[in-house]
């Protein structure tokens, strides 16, 4: 029977099965970080067990750490920083603490590292590990008793979730990145219509994408309330782990090509659900709401609650609009802004930056506007500076931090004063996500460097891109 | 995990859809590092508002939450389950839930139930007492499906973790046969 890129993961992992029960699933790799970690060493702790694999899991730390140099000021923080370093001692756990060089967004070191691999199940205590299924790997993200089952056991029960396909059609419009086409995908399918479903991205558009850019669209799978998304692994995979510390070398390397050549999806394989979205159609998107499905095109304007037929929608507008201060009918491009924030584990990758400097080079912030670049790991930073990018978005007024999460969720001292317009490169614009009453706007990096600039949104397809120089 | 069987109790109801787990327990309460401490925090800038519905006296005591659908949407903070278990909530009746929050809420005993939106409203136009019965799969009048093997483990209150370790052999022999890519603790 033809099978998919999911199947052939999913039962390749299975320890046991017993009738009526979820299937025992082996967890190649298990990432973790300081905020959804403690208690589950504690549960080791008092049940006198032992983390079962320390050389399958890497746990770094990213959402508490600051992004300025100087000490960690808030004790909460710190405790749970400290509380990690000690945990990973303890038990044996390999730790890219701050300042080791190797430190930063867990979703980002991992694939910088080698350690996602395709073919691979991939977990960690954070929603956003869907990112590693850009390389064809089944990554989801778990909870605090779930992340101590997986240290106690490099097992998961689980239930085999269902599949969908969401097949790109046509070529990307100039001007349209990886981040509109999910935020695309989200408008369309919606925020709860990827539920119960491990997502394929298919179609020449994904081939043509960057591993960056293919990290991007995996990453946003569970904004669409999708278990996981993924893509077939392909040369650029390859190109891209080739040589990375943890990527397999010479004959190991070739045996691996051999497997992982034998994953993808076939051809006449079946989804239980199929959704096809023409990207031809799609600008650059700006999100209005507090979903990352309240979202339209640059050239659009905010929507009319009135217009909406389900009344549980339209409440949920109405409350959207009036959390973020807009009024119906308003062009997406007169949205003046406060802040913009370049970071997360959507978009801090070296990719991205390059794009927002190219967009930022030799122009200046907005007066009106405080923007910073915060690189997703220690490594993408160094490399940044390596490439002067640092300097060119200095020299336009952005401020250039040290790797973290920053402010995509506001855990640390990086925060929206209550009251404050973001456009942010990150995942969520949920209510008081990057700070109590802040308002953010979800888009893309050039989008997000543009509207630096000019203090307010404007549609980078009108923007001229100029080199770096 | 202690077993659950039933509860009978007025409901609260929170009518709103895609409520996220950042709105149940934002992130400044995620830096504690013990699993109790979070009920004062649950909803924390909704529960400013004095007409927010849990502030509400007929929410007072509840066990039972009525809502909207893909409840728990978003990140996969298990603190938000702590936070509405601590509240005293035992169970949650919503049209759909975020699947790592339903399998979160499973793991503590919290017993998230799926009902359609149209039984969930008429629930909700009369939370005064109801029943939440796992062992005979009833909301009030309303039945409802739920995972088997979910609902004899809730029901029994058993240990995931126990579980897995019984198959011992069979991860030892897993591993055996797939002999790993790379050491993270030799990188």
């Amino acid at each position: 029977m033809a099978k998919t890129l999911f199947d052939r993961i999913w039962e390749s992992h299975v320890v046991a099965e017993r009738p009526g029960e979820p299937a025992l699933l082996y967890v190649d790799l298990h990432l973790i970080h300081e905020v959804t970690s403690a208690q589950a060493f504690d549960g080791l702790r008092m049940s006198g067990r032992k983390v079962r694999r320390p050389d399958l899991s890497v746990a770094t730390m990213d959402h508490n750490v600051p992004t300025e140099d100087g000490p960690i000021r808030d004790p909460l923080a710190r405790a749970q920083l400290e509380a990690l370093r000690r945990n990973c001692e303890e038990f044996g756990v390999p730790l890219y603490a701050t300042g080791s060089g190797r430190e930063g967004i867990v979703h980002v070191i991992g694939p910088e590292l080698g350690l996602t691999q395709p073919g691979m199940t991939i977990v960690c205590g954070d929603s956003h590990t869907s990112t590693h299924g850009a390389f064809g790997t089944l990554a989801f993200g778990i909870g605090t008793s779930e992340v101590e089952h997986v240290m106690a056991t490099q097992t998961l029960p689980q239930r085999k979730p269902k599949s969908m396909r969401l097949l790109f059609e046509g070529e990307l419009p100039f001007g349209v990145t990886a981040k509109d086409v999910i935020l695309g995908a989200i408008g369309r399918i919606g925020v709860s219509g990827g539920v119960g479903h491990v997502v394929e991205y298919a179609g020449e558009v994904v081939r043509g994408l960057s591993m960056e850019s293919r990290m991007t669209i995996c990453n946003m799978s569970i904004e669409a309330g999708a278990r996981a998304g993924m893509i077939g692994p392909d040369d650029t995979t390859y190109a891209y782990l080739e040589g990375r510390p943890a990527a397999p070398t010479g004959a190991e390397w070739e045996r691996a090509l051999d497997r992982w050549r034998e994953l993808a999806s076939d051809e006449d394989a079946e989804f239980d659900r199929d959704v096809a979205i023409d990207v031809r159609e799609l600008a650059p998107q700006v999100t209005w709401g507090t979903n990352p499905g309240m979202v339209t095109s640059v050239d659009g304007t905010v929507p009319d609650p009135g217009d909406y037929d389900d009344p549980d929608e339209r409440e949920a507008a109405e409350r959207a609009l009036a959390y973020m201060a807009l009024e119906p009918g308003t062009a997406i491009r007169e949205i003046t802004l406060d802040r913009v924030f370049i970071g997360s584990c959507t978009n801090a990758r070296i990719e991205d930056l390059r794009t927002a400097a190219a967009v930022v080079a030799g122009k200046r912030v907005h007066e009106g506007v405080r923007a910073m670049v915060v690189p997703g790991s220690a490594t993408v930073k160094a490399q940044a500076e390596e490439e002067g990018l640092d300097r060119v978005f200095e020299a336009a007024g952005f401020e250039w931090r040290r790797a973290g999460c920053s402010m995509c969720l506001g855990m640390n001292p990086d925060i929206l004063a209550p009251g404050e317009r973001c456009a942010s490169t990150s995942n969520r614009n949920f209510e008081g996500r990057q700070g109590a009453r802040g308002r953010t706007h979800l888009v893309s990096p050039a989008m997000a460097a543009a509207a630096a600039l000019e203090g307010h949104f404007v549609d980078i397809r009108d923007y001229a891109l100029a080199p770096v120089a | 995990m202690r077993p659950f069987k039933s509860v009978t109790s007025r409901a609260a109801v929170l009518d709103r859809a895609d409520v996220d787990t950042d709105q149940i327990m934002p992130k400044q309460f995620l830096k504690r590092i013990e699993r109790t401490g979070f009920a004062e925090f649950l909803f924390y800038d909704w529960a400013k508002d004095p007409e927010f519905e849990l502030n509400r006296p007929e929410a007072r005591g509840a066990k039972i939450l009525l809502t909207g659908r893909n409840f728990g949407c978003g990140s996969s903070r298990e603190h938000a389950p702590w936070g509405l278990q601590e509240w005293g909530f035992e169970a949650i009746v919503a049209p759909s839930f975020g699947d790592i929050f339903r399998t979160n809420c499973v793991k503590i005993g919290l017993v998230p139930i799926v009902l359609p939106q149209e039984q969930v409203k008429a629930l909700m136009a009369a939370p005064d007492e109801l029943t939440v019965d796992l062992e005979g799969q009833t909301v009030g009048p309303y039945s409802f499906e739920f995972d088997s093997f979910e609902r004899h483990c809730l029901l029994e209150g058993l240990d995931d973790i126990g579980r897995a370790l019984q198959h011992e052999d069979q991860i030892a022999a897993f591993e055996a046969a797939h002999p790993q890519r790379f050491a993270t603790t030799k990188l």
